[in-house]
């Protein structure tokens, strides 16, 4: 009985994890953009749901609620479910999807992305040959292979999230590190931004009179296309459209030039608004918190540079250290262990949250995307 | 031959829905082989004859400035956007047929750049509210295309039609349809291609000739009175 109770409390929370994943793809994720494949919603909420859950029921283990044979019955379930879903399904529809938007490919979609699977799961395969997991007990094909190595990888990925977040939190949040800029500064890149495009169009004038000229002619300019038109255009070239390329190659120039500078302008700009709102409440508050921040960060990074170095492992963190001084100096009775897990884990998550989403922008931001892309 | 008139024409509308690939049709004749993704702003030029066939005739250079994003960037990149926005003569409004969002992107856009250009102490609005008003007594031609038409299946072909016709209608602006990866669409002689003339000499005729020879109120465009180019002609 108690059983149907507890597997009707994950069930609801299930799918009130799965409803919020739903509404917050729709409303954040893809607040200006609509979703083609209705799949990739399915897939991140049915992700969202379980992870969420996995959570929940480690919760639930440390504060005792539920029966605990409900309790292992659901984990196990929860726990095949994830595994399947993050090395079969997430890779397939990545492999897919990326298969589906080059062109040469498009026909034979579907093989290619199963090739691309299986190359996934051979390197995921050969991921694990350094790990001792191999133990008679357990046998090749068993769920022990897998977790292993999804939680080598997530593991890994936590640690790098959390060092990148550890550098990155104090150059966001602290209004020490913004550089003054001045409205001149702004309307001297934006003229010479426009200055650069007059360029640009003056040389395309040329190129579209010359090409309009030589079409009245009869000579009509054949761009070339594929691998033998680029050979063939090697060897022969009407002295026209030698003029075209030459021009050409300098708009090339031109253009990635204004593309810089307009990306510049962006920084400048989004700059001077951060530089606003550091003089407000709300972002006078959150520069004090970025001191904090920063001050946690350094310390770890400063703890753990003396861990490697001298090979030792780290007793207390120092969330649990301040936990124990307030404890002993200011005799407040508190449970240190229970409440010290669990404050650094809040403090960790924050901080991974926060970096992600700094990983990506710095990410895109180097490959000169960003949301200036059109 | 650089000594030709001018007039400056925005290309806008959301992420994706091929406006490079528009801007490459019209300018050079061609399909774009190799889309990619345009940041900040690209411009090409394409030559118009003005009144073709009668004796006005004469040639113009239309800059098609494709400026891009999402409607939904940043405050940042939209303050960026907005120099590219200065002194336009026209705007082409670019929507995918496959995507409902792209459409309704569209007032968006335009209150972007038309904003940016009424109100020229730099005062950009932000919240979007889409008023008619704003667009009665709006004196830039305004034209609405909508790409990806080989995409639309044929029995959903009628009820998108009807959809894009209201939204032109929104704008009190011509609209065309066609696939950017096809040249046919706007073969010399069909109807896409004389109501893309028809747009582009309204645009040469808004810029350089002035209809009664009074001045159009409101209108803070100080080329028009600084270079001399000034000219008023009668027609009926």
């Amino acid at each position: 009985m108690s059983f149907l109770i507890d597997s009707s409390i994950m069930i609801t929370s299930q799918i009130l994890f799965f409803g919020f994943g739903w509404l917050f793809f729709m409303r954040q994720l893809f607040k200006d953009y609509e979703v083609r494949q209705y799949v990739v919603q399915v897939i991140f909420s049915v992700t969202f749901a379980f992870s969420c859950t996995m959570f929940e029921l480690i919760i639930f283990e440390i504060l005792g609620v539920l029966n605990s044979s409900s309790r292992y019955f659901h984990w196990k379930m929860n726990l095949c479910v994830i595994l399947l879903i993050l090395v079969f399904m997430v890779p397939f529809y990545i492999g897919y999807f990326i298969v589906s938007n080059i062109r040469l490919l498009h026909k034979q979609r579907l093989l290619f992305s199963c090739l691309l699977w299986l190359t996934f799961m051979y390197f995921f395969w050969k991921l694990g040959d350094p790990f001792p997991i191999l133990s008679p007990k357990h046998g090749i094909l068993s769920i022990e292979q897998l977790i292993s190595r999804v939680g080598v990888i997530g593991v890994t990925l936590m640690a790098l999230l959390s060092g990148f977040g550890a550098v990155n939190c104090p150059y966001t949040y602290m209004s020490y590190f913004l550089r003054n800029v001045t409205d001149t500064d702004i309307l001297a890149l934006e003229r010479r931004l426009l200055q650069t495009m007059d360029m640009i169009i003056s040389k395309k004038k040329r190129m579209a009179m010359t090409r309009r000229t030589m079409f009245q002619k009869g000579e009509v300019h054949n761009r070339p296309s594929g691998f033998w038109g680029m050979i063939k255009s090697v060897t022969t070239s009407a002295p026209g459209s030698e003029n075209l390329t030459l021009i050409q190659q300098e708009v090339d120039a031109l253009e990635e030039l204004s593309r810089q500078l307009f990306l510049e302008t962006a920084d400048l700009y989004a700059t001077k608004e951060r530089i606003e709102y550091s003089k407000t409440f709300k972002g006078k508050y959150f520069n004090f918190l970025g001191y904090f921040f920063s001050i946690y960060c350094v310390w770890k990074i400063f703890m753990a540079t003396i861990n490697i170095v001298f090979d030792r492992v780290g007793k207390t963190d120092p969330v649990t250290r301040g936990i124990e001084i307030t404890v002993n100096y200011l005799g407040i009775q508190f449970d240190v262990k229970f409440w010290s897990q669990h404050i650094s884990f809040i403090l960790v998550g924050i901080i991974i949250v926060t970096s992600i989403r700094g990983l990506l922008i710095t990410l895109t931001k180097d490959c000169g995307m960003e949301e200036t892309v059109n | 031959m650089a000594s030709l008139d001018r007039v400056k024409v925005l290309v806008l509308g959301d992420s994706g829905v091929g406006k490079s690939s528009l801007v490459h049709l019209l300018c050079q004749n061609q399909v774009l082989g190799n889309p990619s993704w345009t940041v900040g702003c690209s411009v090409d030029v394409r030559v118009h004859d003005y009144k073709e066939g009668t004796p006005e005739e004469k040639t113009y250079y239309i800059e098609l400035w494709d400026v891009g994003g999402s409607v939904g960037s940043a405050s940042s990149v939209k303050s960026t956007r907005a120099v590219f926005y200065n002194s336009v003569n026209g705007i082409i409004l670019v929507h995918d047929l496959t995507n409902k969002k792209s459409s309704q992107n569209l007032y968006r856009w335009s209150l972007e750049a038309l904003n940016r250009d009424l109100v020229p102490t730099g005062v950009l609005v932000t919240n979007g509210d889409y008023d008619r008003e704003q667009f009665a007594d709006n004196q830039i031609p305004l034209l609405v295309i909508g790409t990806k038409l080989d995409q639309i299946h044929e029995n959903k072909r009628h009820e998108v039609l009807t959809r894009t016709a209201f939204l032109a209608e929104d704008f009190n602006a011509e609209e065309i349809n066609l696939d950017c990866t096809n040249p046919r669409y706007l073969a010399a002689g069909s109807s896409n291609a004389v109501k893309l003339s028809r747009f582009f000499d309204k645009v040469i005729e808004k810029r350089y000739f002035l209809r009664d020879g009074n001045q159009i109120p409101g209108f803070p465009d100080r080329k028009r009175f600084g270079g001399g180019t000034l000219k008023s002609l009668h027609y009926d």
